[in-house]
């Protein structure tokens, strides 16, 4: 079976996964195929477990069942193949270090133990800077950034990692306008290399212009594939539940603020 | 002159010294990653949790040599910390309450051995209570030598695992998702800041020691926003507060070396929060002070042209009073008034009467439209 999927390239193959916190269980059972080459948004109200699928993929949350394949091995072996962004508000950005030196951050994986970053590792941090329009921020103290900066050293640091399969957790969560078309820019330039982005999006108005393939997620997957198909009237109504308000047509649609996981 | 000349060369205060800045140095450089990942109560806690042990491997041993105390402080030390962690995680129990269940249970316990061994007719238990407040007159040079040898393997070990523990500190889970282990780097981060308090005990005690690994970390944190830089300035001022209280402390006999240690390192940190740039309080208070004179002037001129709009002749001449009620009566405005003179924005046209200039109307519609209230922001 595994050499049957592995043929058609898949980036990501996900099966049975399973997350559960003390007895109750966050992810039940989610299976997922991403081809390569493709952006694909993880959508669902609060709660549905969107971070935690990300975070049960790469190892950072144990779970209960399932089996993760990064483009066909499992991903210990595939490490040097994927790049993460997590959420921005995870780390304190008070802590004494400059813009340059997070993004090199990117490189300690391929740096392995005690070697420390040198010239080259800052050539690529820079470029990367470069790309997400903060090179002349470089030398900055994280503390004065601002979200739409934040956001993009973030970003700079999963590019200089140099990987084929990226993991972003709310890449757009409460960013300004510019950081938006720099990450969407930034994006399709991804995708153009062959890269596959999975990114957990909240503002679902937006998927069908920013991403090709999507994923419905309440605990259990309620769809996932090509935005046409799946980012449907329907799922989106057995994703949020009765909660969600329709303006015009199908594929516009706005979510009412709700913290509480669908029923 | 003297009398430090004599300092330096009395063999008893040149152990105690070097003791001091041996602690100080390896307590502010492990510090600083406990104050940077939000564990300065878990230095608090082990601590005071290292007490029972020193009593303990004092009774099972009978020696009071400085490695079998260190070894005995560490391992309770690492306990504490253990049964912290399974409070937490198996208990509905938070980690601030169980961080107070653990100092306070073993600590007591150390405590209840203590008296109980000053009681008992063994008579080589004397000094043991040092350990609470701290007595550095009481190193020994092998005392030293272990702490040197303890302090500086904590130090390499740092040195060498750099970038892996700035990863675990920074951003912890992008670390785990490169592959490096996490948790493993945690424990050996976690087993340092133990050695660091370890060293310290007998020179400072357990009730205190937990200032030396506060303390420096937030007054280095004051003056420089880079981790290296961080480190090493912590160390300096552990080391700097560890000599200056053990020195202090040593002159007067039956004077406990913590509370001294903690007098001096509070001074630093004191230095540190008043003056230190860009986080120091008066500089804060000095750019604050700037800015509000600069939105005062900014104010009053804007004040003025839009007073002025409502005539003819913009250079129509207006009453203090008025300019007042339109600063919503917060004074200054005279003043503020003689410096837009002063500048030749303004000219005084009658007793209390004043009116813009060429220069001053360009320069009230350059700054903008500021409504008269926009100045709270900088009171």
């Amino acid at each position: 079976m595994k050499s049957a999927a592995s043929l058609s390239r898949y980036a990501l193959e996900v099966t049975d996964l399973t997350v559960a916190y003390q007895e109750k269980p966050v992810l039940w059972d989610v299976d997922l195929h991403v081809p390569e080459g493709n952006l694909m948004a993880i959508v669902g109200p609060n709660g549905a477990g969107k971070t935690t699928l990300i975070k049960a993929i790469l190892g950072l949350i144990e779970p209960a069942a399932g089996n993760v394949l990064i483009y066909g091995k499992a991903y210990v072996e595939q490490r040097h193949l994927v790049g993460y962004v997590p959420q921005r508000g995870s780390v304190d950005w008070d802590f004494p270090t400059s813009v340059l030196d997070v993004v090199m951050m990117g490189r300690y994986g391929r740096l392995g133990w005690f070697k420390r970053p040198g010239r080259q590792e800052r050539r690529l941090a820079l470029d990367a800077l470069d790309k997400v329009g903060m090179a002349d921020y470089a030398g900055r103290q994280i503390s004065q950034l601002s979200g739409g900066q934040q956001q993009r050293t973030f970003l700079a640091r999963a590019l200089v990692q140099d990987a084929q399969l990226y993991f972003m957790d709310e890449p757009f969560q409460g960013v300004d306008a510019t950081t938006e078309r720099a990450i969407i820019t930034l994006l399709q330039d991804l995708r153009s290399r062959g890269k596959t982005v999975i990114a957990v999006h909240h503002d679902l108005q937006t998927v069908p212009e920013y991403f090709d393939w999507v994923t419905l997620l309440n605990v259990r997957r309620i769809g996932s594939g090509p935005v046409r198909e799946v980012f449907t009237e329907e799922n989106l109504r057995l994703a949020y539940g009765g909660r969600l308000a329709f303006i015009n047509g199908q594929h516009q649609a706005a979510v009412q603020p709700d913290n509480a996981p669908a029923g | 002159m003297d009398f430090f000349l004599q300092l330096f060369f009395d063999y008893t205060v040149r152990t105690v010294a070097l003791g001091a800045a041996v602690l100080g140095l390896t307590s502010g450089a492990l510090g600083t990653f406990a104050v940077l990942r939000r564990q300065s109560l878990l230095g608090d806690a082990m601590s005071h949790a290292a007490l029972p042990g020193v009593v303990l491997a004092f009774m099972l041993t009978g020696s009071k040599s400085p490695l079998v105390l260190m070894l005995g402080a560490a391992a309770a030390g690492i306990l504490g910390t253990l049964l912290m962690l399974a409070i937490t995680r198996f208990t509905r129990i938070k980690e601030d309450s169980g961080l107070g269940i653990i100092l306070s249970v073993f600590f007591g316990f150390g405590l209840m051995l203590l008296t109980f061994l000053q009681r008992s007719p063994a008579a080589n238990q004397a000094g043991l209570n040092t350990f609470l407040f701290g007595q550095a007159a009481t190193l020994l040079e092998r005392d030293v030598v272990a702490m040197a040898g303890l302090g500086g393997l904590a130090l390499l070990v740092t040195v060498l695992f750099w970038k892996e523990f700035k990863l675990l500190s920074f951003d912890r889970d992008f670390g785990q998702s490169l592959g490096f282990p996490m948790t493993l780097l945690d424990i050996l981060l976690t087993t340092l800041l133990v050695i660091a308090i370890v060293i310290g005990l007998q020179a400072v005690g357990v009730v205190l020691m937990s200032a030396m690994i506060v303390a420096p970390a937030a007054a280095a944190r004051q003056w420089t926003d880079r981790l290296g830089i961080m480190v090493v300035l912590s160390a300096f001022f552990g080391a700097l507060a560890g000599i200056s209280g053990a020195l202090i402390s040593s002159l007067e006999r039956g004077l406990s070396t913590g509370p001294v240690v903690v007098l001096a390192i509070s001074l630093l940190v004191l230095v540190a929060f008043l003056f230190a740039g860009n986080r120091g309080l008066a500089w804060q208070w000095l750019q604050r002070r700037r800015r509000r004179r600069r939105l005062q002037l900014e104010t009053v001129l804007s004040n003025m042209l839009k007073l002025a709009e409502q005539h003819e002749d913009l250079r129509h001449p207006h009453h203090v009073a008025v300019l007042r009620a339109m600063d919503y009566g917060r004074g200054g405005v005279l003043r503020t008034l003689a410096v837009l003179a002063e500048r030749g924005d303004v000219v005084r046209v009658g007793e209390d009467t004043w009116s813009l200039t060429e220069k001053g109307i360009r320069e009230a519609r350059a700054s903008g439209p500021r409504s008269t209230g926009d100045g709270r922001a900088g009171g």
